[in-house]
């Protein structure tokens, strides 16, 4: 059942422009930026070779591309989540699901999975690119894989937090712009940490940057997983219960 | 097992300290067509919504064949058919597309989604459309497609929030015989705000005003008692009303125009027009009309409300 309504958000975006549209600008925009790290490294090409312990394949193409589209996804995800529930709503569709013998976990989890199906192969786009490298190259299989599974992590994070503020929003701008506002918020917040002393020990916890560097290092930390973990959680839960909430006010 | 589809207790709504609902109690057995009607803001699409589970009320109980909606809302939902006052459509699907979508959500199982489909749309008249983008469907059949996916999964009760609302004039009649036609296998409830729908294709009949039910009777009832007759009577002169009021039967006599025309109200029991029509042309007053009225479902409707409203 859930997998039936995750589908169908899928063919929705697919029938309307906006998936292909933003597969098609993202593809353009990270694989000119690829472009441009692989001249870097060709640049440096000479000198690395002259280094003990020098900075792989890997490091200078691979994880700068991903930093990248972290950055470009903190843009795009609100875009794609605001949708979700809030248009629903708005065209009157939500009564078919809330009328159908669905849980609300269901219909959440349903939607969740559905922008996830679209995120991750955006991900799997993304992925193609540095496999390019491997007809001249070699790639750090451990830190390729640990770069996706941040990048995993991250987007999962940011539709789960995109998809409460499509619950809570009367309208779908204004899910977008909270979604970007408070995911740029959790971005910046460890900003802070060189200025004030302790209390920015909260701020480096709660800092996604944070995390998703330390994923990305090829760090696979409890501390910064089940971060992730319940951040998605806590979002699917607080959207589960705004829905069943909808009931009872309206 | 209890033969009663729908089973509504008590039930109440409250918007903040606006009551929309207040203590309404019906049920609906299998094989009735049960008309609800109201003026705007009676609180009809509210007590359709706590039907559906798509509101909770405030207070009281619904069982929908035996389900509590709220203890087991699955099961409860799995046997009802709702198509809300704005049908739930994806626009960007085709019809077969967005019904079969439908026919999953109420967990129609695999073998069956062909079957329910196909007779959904011979049954809604949706045969030639199937292949289309219902963004691109006259409103009409945007109905349909709307009543096609409450009955898609033959549900027990199936809800329909004014469902000829934007039709022309034949569809409506298609509807009001699918309504009937599918009456005698399900319990259907259906709002409106036309009362002739109602005496067409309903069997029982509601009505609520301001979130009060102010009628619960079956049709043959109602019809019945919109026999308390009227007779219209057209003069040249004014009468003397002293003299009417005097025969055996009449209970009121009511104006309407200037001093020409009298609606003159008597119970069914006594029929005093060959009184009347003695007494007046006695008069001299120039009978030019006298003429028998059947009292509308429209007089009873627009009288129960108000005098409602007069006692609030």
């Amino acid at each position: 059942m859930i997998l039936t309504i995750a589908f169908r958000e899928l063919k929705t975006l697919f029938l309307s422009p906006l998936a292909w549209s933003i597969l098609a600008v993202l593809q353009l925009l990270l694989a000119y930026l690829f472009l441009t790290q692989i001249e870097t490294f060709v640049s440096f090409q000479g000198r690395l070779a002259n280094i003990d312990n020098a900075p792989g394949l890997t490091d200078i193409i691979v994880t700068p591309l991903f930093a990248n589209a972290s950055i470009i996804l903190l843009l795009v995800t609100p875009l794609l989540t605001m949708r979700l529930v809030c248009e629903e709503r708005r065209n009157k569709t939500l009564t078919l699901l809330l009328s159908a013998p669905l849980s609300s976990m269901e219909i959440i989890l349903g939607k969740y999975l559905g922008i996830l199906g679209l995120l991750m192969l955006i991900i799997l786009l993304i992925c193609l690119m540095p496999l390019s490298l491997l007809v001249g190259g070699e790639l750090d299989y451990g830190k390729f894989i640990c770069n996706i599974v941040a990048l995993s992590l991250l987007v999962a994070a940011f539709s789960s937090l995109g998809l409460y503020l499509s619950c809570i929003a009367s309208h779908p701008t204004i899910a977008a712009i909270g979604s970007f506002g408070l995911l740029l918020l959790l971005w910046i917040l460890d900003w802070t940490a060189g200025v004030s002393g302790k209390s920015s020990e909260v701020f480096h916890y709660l800092s996604m940057l944070k995390h998703f560097q330390s994923i990305q290092s090829g760090l696979i930390n409890t501390v910064d997983i089940s971060y992730f973990l319940l951040f998605i959680s806590t979002f699917l839960i607080l959207s589960i219960l705004r829905l069943e909430n909808d009931r009872i006010q309206k | 097992m209890t033969s009663l589809l729908i089973e509504a207790n008590n039930l109440s709504r409250y918007y903040g300290n606006h009551c929309a609902v207040d203590d309404i109690s019906f049920t609906l057995a299998k094989g009735e067509v049960l008309g609800f009607l109201g003026p705007n803001g009676a609180g009809k699409t509210s007590t359709m919504q706590m039907l559906c589970g798509n509101l909770a009320p405030s207070s009281g109980q619904i069982k929908i064949n035996g389900f509590d909606l709220l203890d087991s809302p699955q099961q409860a939902k799995q046997c009802l058919g709702y198509l809300p006052d704005t049908p739930p459509l994806y626009k960007e699907l085709t019809v077969n597309e967005f019904l079969e979508y439908c026919a999953k959500l109420h967990k129609v199982s695999f073998r069956e989604i062909s079957n329910s489909i196909a007779s959904a749309k011979s049954r809604c008249g949706l045969s030639d459309v199937a292949e289309r983008l219902i963004t691109n469907l006259s409103k009409g059949y945007q109905q349909r497609v709307g009543i096609a996916q409450a009955i898609l999964h033959s549900p027990e009760v199936i809800v329909l929030d004014e469902p000829t609302v934007g039709l022309d004039p034949i569809q409506i009649k298609e509807i009001r015989s699918l309504i009937k036609d599918l009456g005698s296998e399900h319990g259907i409830i259906l709002s409106t705000h036309i009362l002739s729908e109602v005496q067409e294709s309903c069997s029982h009949v509601q009505i609520i005003n301001q979130g009060k039910l102010v009628f619960n009777e079956s049709i043959n009832n109602l019809n019945q008692r919109m026999n308390t007759s009227t007779i219209k009577v057209v003069t040249r002169k004014a009468i003397n009303l002293d003299l009417l009021s005097n025969i055996n039967g009449i209970i009121s006599i009511e104006l309407i125009d200037a001093a020409s025309q009298y609606l003159i109200h008597h119970s069914t029991d006594i029929n005093p027009t060959e009184q009347l029509a003695e007494i007046i042309v006695n008069s001299g007053c120039g009978l030019l009309e006298l003429s028998p009225t059947k009292k509308s479902i429209e007089d009873i409707f627009i009288g129960l409300t108000t005098n409602k409203q007069a006692d609030v």
